[in-house]
């Protein structure tokens, strides 16, 4: 086991390298000219420019750029914009917002997708089946801004029943229906796997064993076969953790939340290369280290999995 | 030492073929069968035809703009009303069509050209080969999908510049596939590997078939059918992925009329026009419903076990 982590986590460092580095060359030196529109109709005066340069080491060959940038970044410091505002502030104030978000859709994802995933996996084929499987397939296709306004005009707009923009504060409360919107896609998804899982486990030798001992159906589905149907289930909730931060930009658009989605947006349309690399590092480290979580979990979950 | 690969082309391309046909063959007598895959198959023919002869459909300019109709409601003249310049909305969802479906058609192809291109020679050769391209594969992986398009979208277009219509299509079908072809590479990839073990493979190699020979003969043929699946949902998955990048304002933009295009313009006017956002948005729906359909249809209808 302890090789097999050291193994996983060789491996995340190159992937780290090389996605933080592609972001870094995109948002630095494919742009002609960092400075084009920063200082309103005219352009920057030599001495703007002769300082941010140097701030930003824009003299120094691309690759010691990345490497000066990544060498403070691991040191905590995230630097500052070009008006000077700190990054790592930015980020702190709107990170947690976006966690809380990100949280609540996998929490629905989980009970919702769990709960319609069970309810059918342990029937056969019928109304509520094919109902859960058409509803899986419709929520797959409708794209999340859709979902988004369509709740934001019914539920806030006409029903009057949450308010159609979530406020600074971002309570747990308000941010119930952004959250579902988030996790509709993936709590599809869950669903279906659960009941693939389910189906296919509600077969197995643990389980007729379970039943032969003359157990209480709830003891059979609540231990023996939810407990290994839903070690897959788990592995795509963990990976999703990481995905929906980074998939939270349309969310928090519709919703008008001030998260990450927005601070990043943002950045892109002012040119903010540190706030931009700051965040996409931040996604991609927290995506990175979910995915291993989840392998290591798989293997605790599972004992029959051995990884030496 | 002609005679063995003598011996192998005239055995092992029938043997191939059959076994291949069958499979599909099989795939195609349960899938006729079964109403999902006529429903779906029935509305992407629909859409297809709307895409390559959208005058069959309604005779009015999409861009013709009556300031006179702006934001009317949907009629007996115009089935889904007027958007905020005037234009027929049915129109021009109908002429939206094609944009959508070719920009989901080329990235899903490319993604899927790129994935098992990369996916079957890791499989076939392992080792540090195979490690190397999962890694490389693993950097895009690790991307947030909205996040590297907007990234990669607004670096190569400054938000005040004005590209070509062609060149932001190119560039939109681009960057999905960019960022989505590791999907396609570990389906395929995980295919050869199982293939790779196959007895009739080992024979071919033993044979002294060469590796491009086994890969297209042997291998190619009994992997082909998970990425395929792949490759229908994904065309539904990218149709809505443009519509996404449209409304952020990064994807497809007017002159151009695409389903993407018309939600973006709507995105501004969605609470006192909501016409303008839903009937765009439901063929959007309907036609990735219609392709993940497709795709799950022929997915059971393949997969043996299912049965």
């Amino acid at each position: 086991m302890g090789r097999y982590i050291l193994r996983r986590f060789l491996q995340l460092i190159p992937v780290f390298f090389g996605t933080t580095f592609i972001i870094y060359t995109l948002v630095w030196a494919i742009p002609t000219d960092p400075f084009a529109g920063k200082c309103g109709q005219r352009p920057c005066p030599a001495s703007y420019i002769e300082v941010m340069r140097a701030k930003f080491n824009l003299g120094d060959p691309l690759i010691v750029q990345y490497f000066k940038y990544l060498g403070r970044l691991l040191t905590g410091d995230f630097g500052e914009t070009f008006a000077g505002l700190s990054v790592g502030k930015l980020i702190s104030t709107a990170y947690p917002v976006t966690v809380r978000l990100a949280l609540i859709a996998v929490l629905i994802e989980a009970v919702i997708g769990i709960g319609a995933g069970v309810l059918t996996g342990l029937r056969n084929k019928g109304f509520l089946d094919n109902l859960v499987l058409v509803s899986t397939l419709f929520l797959i296709s409708l794209p999340v801004f859709v979902t988004g306004f369509v709740l934001q005009i019914v539920l806030g707009v006409q029903w009057h029943l949450i308010s159609p923009t979530v406020s600074r504060a971002a309570t747990f409360g308000e941010l119930i229906v952004p959250g579902f919107v988030l996790g509709s896609l993936s709590m599809a998804y869950v669903a279906r796997l659960t009941r693939t899982s389910i189906a296919e486990n509600r077969h197995a030798d643990f389980v007729r064993t379970a039943i032969a001992k003359g157990q209480p159906t709830k003891r059979v589905v609540g231990i023996h076969l939810l407990r290994n149907s839903v070690i897959p289930v788990l592995t795509l909730l963990g990976t999703d953790l990481g995905a929906l931060m980074g998939g939270a930009i349309v969310t928090e658009g519709v919703f008008n939340i001030n998260g990450i989605g927005g601070q990043i947006f943002r950045g892109i349309q002012d040119k903010e290369g540190v706030l931009v690399t700051g965040i996409v590092t931040l996604l991609v480290l927290v995506y990175l280290l979910a995915s291993l979580l989840v392998d290591l979990l798989y293997a605790v979950l599972d004992p029959r999995i051995r990884y030496d | 030492m002609t005679e063995p690969s003598e011996l192998q082309l005239s055995e092992a391309p029938p043997g191939g073929l059959t076994r291949q046909g069958s499979l599909w063959g099989d795939a195609w007598r349960e899938l006729r069968r079964k109403p999902r895959f006529v429903i779906s198959a029935a509305i992407i023919l629909v859409v297809l035809l709307m895409a390559v002869v959208p005058s069959l459909f309604t005779s009015v300019d999409p861009n013709f703009a009556d300031l006179d109709h702006s934001r009317a409601l949907p009629s007996g003249d115009a089935w889904f009303g007027y958007d905020l310049q005037g234009r027929n909305l049915f129109a021009r969802t109908v002429y939206g069509t094609r944009a959508s479906l070719i920009v989901g058609v080329t990235s899903a192809l490319l993604t899927v050209l790129i994935g098992s291109v990369i996916g079957i020679v890791a499989g076939y050769y392992g080792k540090w080969l195979d490690s190397l391209l999962s890694r490389f594969g693993d950097i895009f992986a690790g991307m947030p999908f909205v996040l590297g398009a907007i990234v990669i979208l607004t670096t190569l277009n400054a938000p005040t510049s004005n590209p070509s219509q062609t060149r932001i299509i190119v560039q939109v079908v681009l960057s999905i596939a960019v960022l989505s072809w590791p999907v396609a590479m570990r389906i395929m990839r995980s295919a050869t590997l199982v293939a790779k073990q196959l007895d009739y493979v080992k024979a071919a190699r033993g044979l002294g078939a060469s590796p491009f020979r086994i890969i297209f003969r042997h291998l190619l043929p009994n992997t082909l059918a998970p990425v395929m699946v792949y490759a229908t949902i994904a065309v539904g998955a990218f149709i809505g992925a443009e519509a996404t990048l449209a409304f952020l304002g990064i994807g497809l933009r007017p002159p151009v009329v695409s389903w993407g295009v018309m939600i973006s313009d709507s995105s501004n006017y969605v609470r006192t026009v909501p016409h303008m956002l839903l009937f765009p948005a439901a063929f959007v729906t309907i036609t990735v419903l219609a392709f993940v359909m497709l795709g799950d249809a022929v997915r059971d209808a393949l997969d043996p076990k299912s049965r």
